[in-house]
């Protein structure tokens, strides 16, 4: 076993710090290490998309992400997006259109929808379609998926012009 | 995954000092390819250098004289919000965005991309076609390498011991020209090509001065074919020269039957892209300036 590292990052706003083996994914640095499970493991190898986390200013599938990686990056996780016990306009959204199932893979959906919107506030179907390309379900067949963004998008930023 | 010691240099000449230090020690630009290899054991690593630190790997600038400049280690999501890029090098924000999905792309570089060396990487043809060199860095100092010699077989290259890629530099796009990728896959996005195809043209007076050919998938490396661009030379762009430049290329092609296609498939393949590639070449070699 080589030796830890001390990792100081910012998850969901919050400075944390965690120690890690260079070896570990972000994704077993979050789950094992600092106890945010939200993060799903689907495949680890970077196409299913469950593991999905916004770093910086872009997502990543955090399974291919070293933990070590993450020093002084700001990460968000689907336990950042609700505030409080009010939930985001995306996470209502999946709920009032059954765009899940099982739920194992709404965390990434969420937070890869989540950084859809602040790019294009009204996504066309197909914007939206190659922009989750990266996320896969194994349940509902997509078209709920869809739909629940596009609602979010018309919730958050108003009618498109 | 087996366990290993990270390194993040913060500069050219630590990060090369740490190369020739560490024998088993390998590269980390996006690791989309590299941790996928490291946590199935094909590859093993005693050391991960991390190179996204040092700066001239996470560079792009763009002047009309000497062209573009991409650091080895620039993620797709920076190349296609470039405007430069997007301005000037259509097709490579497209092969940016076609390279795995939205997530992948926020991690993979063209210099990855390149360094894996595998036969069906997406951006090698396009990279060819544009006339592309790579700048590499070493011991003994540095060095030019153009991309078309770069590959010399499934996972290997040019790079010897103790090098790594520092940038890819692509020649400013001429007068009157225009290059273009495609690729043929079963799903239209996040999946391996089945074949693809780069094509460069430039054009002088309506005639056609300068073409370049690549392809991909068909061979143990990304495939230059130069006879496909020469038979191009000094003649109109029209369906007929196009149609027996991308025959040429077909015969260069020595593909392999896989699950993805026959080999019988991947040939007829390889005229159909090559020839759509060079129309868009042409159509962009006309709208632009
Ligand atoms: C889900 C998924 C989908 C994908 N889809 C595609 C696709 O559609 N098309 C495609 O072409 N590829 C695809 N890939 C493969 C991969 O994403 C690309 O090859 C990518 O460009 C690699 O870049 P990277 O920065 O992640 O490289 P890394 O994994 O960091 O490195 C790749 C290799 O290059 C070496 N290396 C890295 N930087 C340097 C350097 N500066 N000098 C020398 N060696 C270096 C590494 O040691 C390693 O061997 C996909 C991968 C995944 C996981
Ligand atoms: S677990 Fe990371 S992409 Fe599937
Ligand atoms: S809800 Fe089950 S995989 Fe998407």
């Amino acid at each position: 076993m080589s030796v830890k590292v001390q990792v100081q990052t910012t998850i969901n706003n919050e400075p944390v710090e965690f120690l890690c083996e260079p070896r570990q994914s972000l994704l077993e640095c979050l789950r094992d290490i600092v106890g945010l499970t939200g993060t799903k493991e689907g495949c680890g190898d970077g196409n299913c998309g469950s593991c999905t986390v916004k770093l910086g200013d872009r997502i990543v599938t955090s399974c291919l992400v070293l933990g070590v990686e993450a020093a002084g990056e700001s990460i968000t996780t689907v336990e950042g997006l609700a505030h409080g016990s009010t939930l985001h306009p995306l996470q209502k959204a999946f709920l009032d259109h059954a765009a899940l199932q099982c739920g194992i893979c709404t965390p990434g959906f969420l937070i890869a929808a989540d950084a859809l919107l602040q790019k294009h506030p009204h996504p066309t179907e197909e914007q939206t379609r190659f922009w989750l390309s990266n996320n896969l379900c194994r349940c509902t067949g997509y078209d709920k998926i869809v739909r629940a963004v596009q609602a979010a998008a018309i919730e958050i930023n108003g009618a498109a012009q | 995954m087996k366990a290993f010691d990270y390194a993040a240099p913060a500069s050219l000449p630590e990060a090369v000092g740490l190369l020739a230090s560490q024998p088993s020690a390998r590269l980390l630009a996006g690791g989309t390819d590299l941790l996928v290899q490291l946590r199935s054991g094909r590859k093993d690593a005693d050391v991960v250098i991390d190179v996204k630190k040092i700066p001239e790997l996470n560079e792009i600038s763009f002047n009309p004289a000497d062209g573009l400049t991409i650091g080895a280690a620039v993620p797709c999501y920076r190349l296609t919000a470039d405007a430069a890029i997007q301005s000037h090098y259509p097709a490579l924000v497209e092969v940016a965005s076609w390279i795995g999905g939205t997530q992948i792309q926020g991690r993979a570089s063209l210099g990855g991309n390149l360094c894996n060396s595998a036969p069906s990487a997406d951006s090698i043809p396009l990279l060819i076609a544009l006339g592309a060199t790579a700048l590499i860095a070493g011991p003994a100092g540095r060095r030019s390498v153009p991309v078309d010699e770069f590959c010399t077989a499934p996972g290997r290259n040019q790079l010897a011991p103790g090098e790594l890629l520092v940038s890819i530099q692509i020649p400013a796009p001429a007068p009157f020209s225009g290059a273009a990728y495609l690729r043929f896959i079963p799903r239209n996005e996040m999946d391996i090509a089945v074949v693809g195809a780069g094509a460069s043209v430039t054009l002088s007076n309506g005639v056609i001065s300068a073409a370049r050919v690549a392809l991909s998938s068909v061979a143990p490396t990304p495939l230059f074919v130069p006879a496909a661009g020469e038979s191009l030379l000094n003649q109109m762009p029209t369906a007929e020269a196009l149609e027996a430049a991308a025959k040429i290329a077909q015969e260069a092609a020595s593909p392999i039957s896989d699950m993805r296609g026959t080999a019988a498939y991947r040939r007829h393949l390889c005229a159909v892209m090559v020839r759509r590639a060079l129309e868009l070449a042409v159509a962009r070699a006309q709208e632009i300036n």
